[in-house]
C-alpha cells in the first residue's frame, strides 16, 4: 500500500520517446530474433531470423533518419541524439545490414545459432549507439562494454574451428585490458573534475580549482592519457593494435567487416565526443602525444601490411593504418578535423565493406580465398567480384575519382588548416607506401593467372599467362573448412547476395568519388552538433 | 566541354574505341577552328561549383597553353587506337575502355582549370596505364608496372599536399573563402617560404612524370613493359602533362620559386639532355634508344620553361607538339622492326630491313630527321627557340645543351642505320610495313611534315597566354634586377 502510494507521488522522468525510438527498436529487435532463433524448424529458422534481423535494422535506419536534424538530450542527460550520433547510426545499421546479407550463406550463424548471431549482433549496434550518444562516463563505459562483448562472441562464433576461437579468446583478453584501462582512466577524470557529465568536465576543466583550470592536473592527465589508451585499444591504434590482423585473419569474414567499419565508428565516435568536447579545453596537453600515436600507427599499420599475402591480415594492417588517419582528424580539434573524421568514417565504410564483401565471396568459391594467391585471376572468373575489390584498393589507396580521395582530401586540409602540415606528410608518406601492397592485390586479380585451386568448386578456365608459380594454400582456416560441417558452400559462382554487396558499395566508392556533396553536407552537419569548436 | 564526355561510352570494342578517338579529334578540331587567336584568356570555359564545401570548381577551359596540346593529344590517341584496334587483344572491351579512360584523363587534365581537378585527373590517367601494361604488358609487367604507379603517384601525393597548401594558404593569407581555382588563386599570391616548399611539392610530381634525370628510375622497366600503343602515348602525351604543368601552375602560382629555383632546374634539364644523349647512343635496345631520347627532349622542354623568357617558353610549347608528334610513330616503327627481326628489340637482331621496305624505310627516315631537329623541321624550330631563350638566360648552360643537339643527331641516326641498313641480319625477315599500320604511322608523318611548314601554327596562338604565364616571374626578376642595382 505504501509503495502504491510512494509510486503516486513519484514524478515519472520525462522520456522523450521519438527520441529513443531507434535504440527501443533495436532493443526489441534483438530480443525478438533471440525468440525466434528458438523455432523448431532449422529451414524456417535459418530464413526468419536473418529476415526478421534486417527488418529491425532497416526500421532502425529509418528511425534514425526521421531524427535527423532533431537533436534531443534523453534520459536526463545521459545521451545526445544529434546529428553526428545519427550519421554514425546509419553507418552501425548499413554495416550490419551488409554483414547479416554477408553470414547468410556461412557457416557461423549456423554453427553458433541463428537467433544467438543476429541478436548478439543487433545488441552490439545497439551498444555503438550508447557509445556514440553518451555524454557522460558512466554511459559511456555501459556503452563500451554492451559493444565489446558481443563482438568478443561473435569473433569466436565459429566455434569448431580454431583460428575462430583464437580470435575470440585473442579479442576477449586484449579487449578486457582495454576496457579496465578505460574505466580506470574514466574514474581519474572523474576524481579530477569531480562530474561524470562531459559538459560539466569540460567547463571544469576550463574553470575548476579556483577559476585558474585544470590545465597541469596530473590527476586529469593521467586520467586522459589513460582513456586514450583504452580506446586506442579499440580503435586499433598503434601501439595497441597487434590484436587486430590476427583478430581480423581468425574471425568470420562478414564478422570482420563489421567490426573493421562499425567497431572502428564507433570507437572513433566517441574519441571525438571525448577530446573534442569534454577534453577541449586542454588540448595543448593531449594532441602533441595523440599526434605522435597516430604519426606512429600511420606507419606501423601500412608497414605492417606490406609483407602480408593473407588479404585478410592486410586489411587488417590497412585498417590501422586508416585509423591512424582518423585520429589525425581528431587530433586537429577543430570543426574542420571533425568533420573530416566523420567524412572518412563514412567513406571508410563504403571501401572495406565491398572489400570483405568480394573476400566473403571468394571463399565461398575458394578454400583459399583468403590468400592473396586465392584471388589470382578473379578479374578473368568473376569479374562482378574483381572490380568492387579493385575499386576498394584504389579506394583505399586514395586515388582520385574514387571516395578515398575525397576523404584523404579533406584529411589533408583539416590538418593543413589546423597547423599540423608535418602530419599530413606523415599521413602522404603512409598513402604511398601503402600503394605497394594495394596495388599487389589489383596485380593478383588482373595480372596473374588462377593457381590450382586445392579446393572444390573451382573454375579452371583461366589460360595461363604465365604468372606466378603457384603458392601452396591451405591455410588453416581451409583445412577447418574441409573438415568443418561439411557445408562451405562451393559454388562456382559467389551467392548474388554477396555479389550484391560488393557491387552495391563498390559503385558507392565512386559514384561518392564523383559527386561527394552529400557527403560533405551529412560530415558538416555532424560536425556542426558538436558545437563546441 | 563535350571532349571528355564523348570519350565515356567509348567502351564497347577496338572500332567504337576509334570512332570514340576520332570524334574525339573532330570536337577537338572544332575547338581550334573557333578558337580565337589574339586573347590571352580562357575560352570555351565550362565552371560548374563542384564540391561547394572544398572551393573546388569543375572548371574546364581553353587558351594558348593548351589548345595545341589537346589537338596533339585527340592526334596521337587516334593513331594509338589505330593502332591497337588492329591488333589481337585479350578481353578488348577492358583494353579499350582503359585506353579511352586514359584520355579523357589527360585531355582532362590539360583543360581543367581548378587545381584539385587538375590533380585528379593527373592521377587518373595514370590508373589506365597501370591495367594497361600491367595486363596487356610483357616481360616483367607486374613489378615493372607497381614500380611506375608507384614512383608516380608518389610525386602526385607531394603534389597533393602542395595543392591543398596553396588552396589554404592562399585563402588565409588574404583572407578569402577557399578556392582552387586558377584565376582565383593567381589573384593571391602566396608568400615567399610557402611558395618555395610548396614548389618542391609540385616540382618532384612533375619531374618524376616527365621523367627527367635523378628521377627517372621507373623509366627503362616500364617502357620495356608497356604494350606499343601504350608506350606510344605515355611517352607522348604523358610527360608533357607534366611540361605543360610547370607552364601553367608553377610559373604563374609560385613565380618567386620558380626564379629561385631556376638555376637548380636548369642544371636538372641539362643533365637529362646529356644523360639521355649518352644512355641513348649507348644501349643496346631499339626501344630504349627511343625512350632515352624523350628523356633528352623533356631536358630540352624543361630548358626552355626555365629559361624563363618569351622565346624559350615558346620553344617548350611547340617542341612538346613536336616530340609528342614524333615519339609516337617512332615506337609503332620500333615495333615494326622488332616483328622484322623476330621479335627482338635489340639494335644487334636489326639490320638490312630498308632492303625489302622501302616505305617503311622513308617514313622511318622522316621522322628520325625529325627527332634530330634537321633544320626544315619544326623540331628544329623548336629547339632553336628553346637554346635562343637560354642563351639569353644563362649562357654557359645553353653551350653545354648545344651539345644535346649534336648528340641526338647521332643517336637517332644510329638507330636508324643499324636497323635499316647494315649488313642483314639472318634473323630478318624484312617485309614492307603492313597496310594497316601504315595507316596511323603514315597519318602522323604527314602531320609531322605540315607542322615542318608551318610551325606558327602553335605558336601564334600560345603567344598571348604564354606572356600572362611568365609575366609573374618577369615581375619578381626585374625587382630582383632593382634590388641588386641599388645594393651598393
Amino acid at each position: 500500500m505504501t509503495m502504491l502510494l510512494a509510486a503516486t507521488h513519484l514524478q515519472a522522468p520525462h522520456i522523450d520517446w521519438a527520441s529513443f525510438m531507434p535504440l527501443v527498436i533495436i532493443g526489441t529487435g534483438a530480443l525478438i530474433v533471440l525468440l525466434l532463433g528458438l523455432l523448431g524448424n532449422p529451414a524456417l529458422r535459418a530464413s526468419v531470423v536473418p529476415l526478421v534481423t534486417l527488418l529491425a535494422l532497416a526500421a532502425f535506419l529509418v528511425v534514425s533518419i526521421t531524427r535527423w536534424h532533431h537533436p534531443a538530450s534523453i534520459i536526463s542527460g545521459a545521451l545526445a541524439i544529434d546529428d553526428l550520433a545519427l550519421l554514425l547510426d546509419l553507418i552501425f545499421a548499413v554495416s550490419a545490414i551488409a554483414c547479416v546479407l554477408l553470414s547468410l550463406r556461412t557457416r557461423a550463424p549456423r554453427s553458433a545459432g541463428h537467433g544467438e548471431y543476429h541478436s548478439l549482433l543487433l545488441f552490439c549496434v545497439m551498444g555503438m549507439v550508447v557509445l556514440v550518444s553518451a555524454q557522460n562516463l558512466v554511459t559511456l563505459f555501459i556503452g563500451f562494454e554492451l559493444l565489446s562483448i558481443p563482438l568478443y562472441i561473435l569473433c569466436a562464433s565459429e566455434y569448431r574451428r580454431e583460428g575462430s576461437l583464437e580470435a575470440g579468446l585473442k579479442y576477449l583478453v586484449i579487449g578486457s585490458v582495454g576496457a579496465a584501462t578505460l574505466v580506470y582512466g574514466l574514474a581519474l577524470v572523474y576524481g579530477a573534475t569531480g562530474s561524470t557529465q562531459f559538459a560539466t568536465i569540460a567547463s571544469q576543466i576550463s574553470s575548476g580549482a579556483g577559476g585558474g583550470g585544470l590545465l597541469g592536473d596530473p590527476l586529469l592527465l593521467t586520467g586522459l592519457a589513460l582513456v586514450l589508451v583504452g580506446f586506442a585499444f579499440k580503435a586499433s591504434v598503434a601501439p595497441f593494435h597487434q590484436w587486430t590482423p590476427d583478430v581480423y585473419e581468425g574471425a568470420p569474414t562478414p564478422i570482420t567487416a563489421f567490426m573493421a567499419t562499425a567497431t572502428k565508428a564507433a570507437a572513433l565516435g566517441v574519441l571525438l565526443r571525448f577530446f573534442d568536447v569534454a577534453a577541449i579545453h586542454v588540448r595543448d596537453t593531449w594532441a602533441p602525444a595523440m599526434a605522435t600515436i597516430a604519426a606512429i600507427t600511420i606507419v606501423v599499420g601500412n608497414v605492417g601490411a606490406l609483407s602480408q599475402s593473407s588479404v585478410k591480415r592486410l586489411l587488417g594492417y590497412s585498417s590501422v593504418a586508416q585509423a591512424g588517419y582518423m585520429l589525425a582528424g581528431v587530433v586537429v580539434g577543430t570543426r574542420l578535423g571533425v568533420e573530416a573524421t566523420v567524412l572518412y568514417l563514412a567513406v571508410y565504410l563504403m571501401m572495406n565493406i565491398a572489400a570483405f564483401a568480394v573476400l566473403v565471396g571468394v571463399q565461398g568459391e575458394r578454400r583459399d580465398g583468403d590468400d592473396l594467391s586465392g584471388l589470382a585471376g578473379l578479374g578473368r572468373r568473376s569479374p562482378w567480384l574483381a572490380w568492387p575489390l579493385t575499386i576498394a584498393m584504389l579506394a583505399l589507396a586514395g586515388i582520385p575519382g574514387t571516395v578515398g580521395f575525397i576523404g584523404k582530401f579533406q584529411l589533408i586540409h583539416a590538418l593543413v588548416d589546423g597547423d599540423y602540415t608535418w602530419l599530413a606528410i606523415v599521413l602522404v608518406i603512409g598513402s604511398m607506401i601503402s600503394l605497394a601492397y594495394y596495388l599487389r592485390v589489383i596485380a593478383a586479380l588482373w595480372m596473374r593467372s588462377a593457381t590450382p585451386s586445392p579446393g572444390p568448386g573451382f573454375l579452371a578456365d583461366a589460360p595461363g599467362l604465365g604468372g606466378l608459380a603457384p603458392i601452396a594454400g591451405g591455410s588453416p582456416e581451409a583445412d577447418a573448412l574441409a573438415d568443418g560441417d561439411g557445408s562451405g558452400p562451393a559454388l562456382p559462382a559467389p551467392p548474388p547476395e554477396v555479389t550484391l554487396v560488393a557491387v552495391v558499395f563498390g559503385g558507392a566508392s565512386i559514384v561518392f568519388g564523383i559527386f561527394p556533396s552529400p557527403l560533405f553536407d551529412l560530415a558538416s552537419h555532424a560536425g556542426r552538433a558538436l558545437g563546441l569548436l | 566541354m563535350a571532349l571528355v564526355a564523348s570519350q565515356l561510352p567509348a567502351r564497347v570494342a577496338g572500332r567504337a574505341a576509334v570512332l570514340g578517338s576520332l570524334a574525339t579529334l573532330g570536337v577537338a578540331i572544332s575547338f581550334v577552328v573557333r578558337f580565337h587567336t589574339g586573347s590571352a584568356g580562357l575560352q570555351f570555359v565550362t565552371d560548374r561549383m563542384w564540391i561547394s564545401a572544398l572551393g573546388i570548381h569543375y572548371k574546364l577551359g581553353l587558351d594558348g597553353l593548351n589548345v595545341a596540346l589537346v589537338l596533339v593529344t585527340a592526334v596521337v590517341f587516334v593513331a594509338a587506337t589505330i593502332y591497337a584496334a588492329q591488333r589481337e587483344w585479350d578481353r578488348p572491351q577492358v583494353f579499350f575502355f582503359h585506353f579511352a579512360l586514359a584520355e579523357s584523363g589527360v585531355l582532362g587534365a590539360f583543360c581543367a582549370q581548378d587545381l584539385a581537378l587538375f590533380i585528379i585527373f593527373f592521377d587518373l590517367m595514370l590508373i589506365p596505364f597501370f591495367f594497361l601494361s600491367g595486363i596487356w604488358g610483357s616481360g616483367e609487367r607486374v613489378r615493372a608496372t607497381t614500380k611506375l604507379v608507384v614512383y608516380t603517384l608518389v610525386g602526385s601525393f607531394f603534389m597533393l599536399v602542395g595543392a591543398i597548401a596553396t588552396g589554404v594558404e592562399a585563402a588565409g593569407q588574404h583572407g578569402a573563402p577557399l578556392s582552387f581555382a586558377f584565376s582565383s588563386l593567381q589573384a593571391l599570391p602566396l608568400s615567399h617560404s610557402s611558395q618555395i616548399w610548396i614548389f618542391a611539392c609540385f616540382a618532384i610530381a612533375f619531374l618524376v612524370k616527365m621523367p627527367l634525370v635523378p628521377f627517372h628510375g621507373w623509366l627503362p622497366d616500364g617502357y620495356k613493359a608497356m604494350p606499343i600503343p601504350a608506350v606510344a602515348v605515355f611517352s607522348a602525351i604523358l610527360s608533357k602533362v607534366a611540361a605543360y604543368g610547370f607552364l601553367r601552375i608553377v610559373l604563374p602560382l609560385f613565380p618567386y620559386a620558380a626564379v629561385h629555383f631556376q638555376l637548380l632546374m636548369l642544371i636538372i634539364a641539362l643533365a637529362s639532355i646529356l644523360w639521355g644523349t649518352v644512355v641513348a647512343l649507348s644501349t643496346p635496345d631499339a626501344r630504349l634508344v627511343v625512350a632515352y631520347s624523350s628523356v633528352a627532349q623533356l631536358g630540352f622542354i624543361t630548358l626552355g620553361i626555365f629559361s624563363l623568357r618569351a622565346p624559350g617558353g615558346q620553344g617548350a610549347l611547340l617542341q612538346m607538339v613536336n616530340h609528342a608528334l614524333v615519339t609516337a610513330p617512332l615506337f609503332f616503327i620500333v615495333a615494326a622492326l622488332a616483328a622484322r627481326s623476330g621479335g627482338s628489340e635489340k639494335l644487334a637482331d636489326m639490320g638490312g630491313i630498308a632492303f625489302r621496305a622501302p616505305v617503311l624505310a622513308a617514313l622511318a627516315l622522316i621522322v628520325t630527321l625529325a627527332t634530330l631537329a634537321m633544320p626544315g623541321s619544326s623540331n628544329f624550330v623548336g629547339e632553336f627557340l628553346i637554346l635562343l631563350g637560354v642563351f639569353n638566360a644563362k649562357l654557359p648552360i645553353a653551350l653545354l645543351a648545344s651539345v644535346g643537339v649534336v648528340g641526338a643527331a647521332v643517336y637517332a641516326l644510329r638507330l636508324y642505320i643499324r636497323a635499316m641498313h647494315n649488313r642483314v641480319n639472318p634473323d630478318v625477315t624484312s617485309r614492307e610495313i603492313d597496310r594497316l599500320d601504315l595507316v596511323p604511322v603514315a597519318g602522323m608523318v604527314l602531320v609531322i611534315v605540315v607542322l615542318a611548314f608551318y610551325p606558327q601554327f602553335g605558336l601564334r596562338r600560345s603567344q598571348p597566354t604564354l606572356d600572362r604565364s611568365l609575366a609573374a616571374t618577369h615581375q619578381i626578376q626585374a625587382s630582383a634586377t632593382r634590388a641588386v642595382a641599388q645594393a651598393p
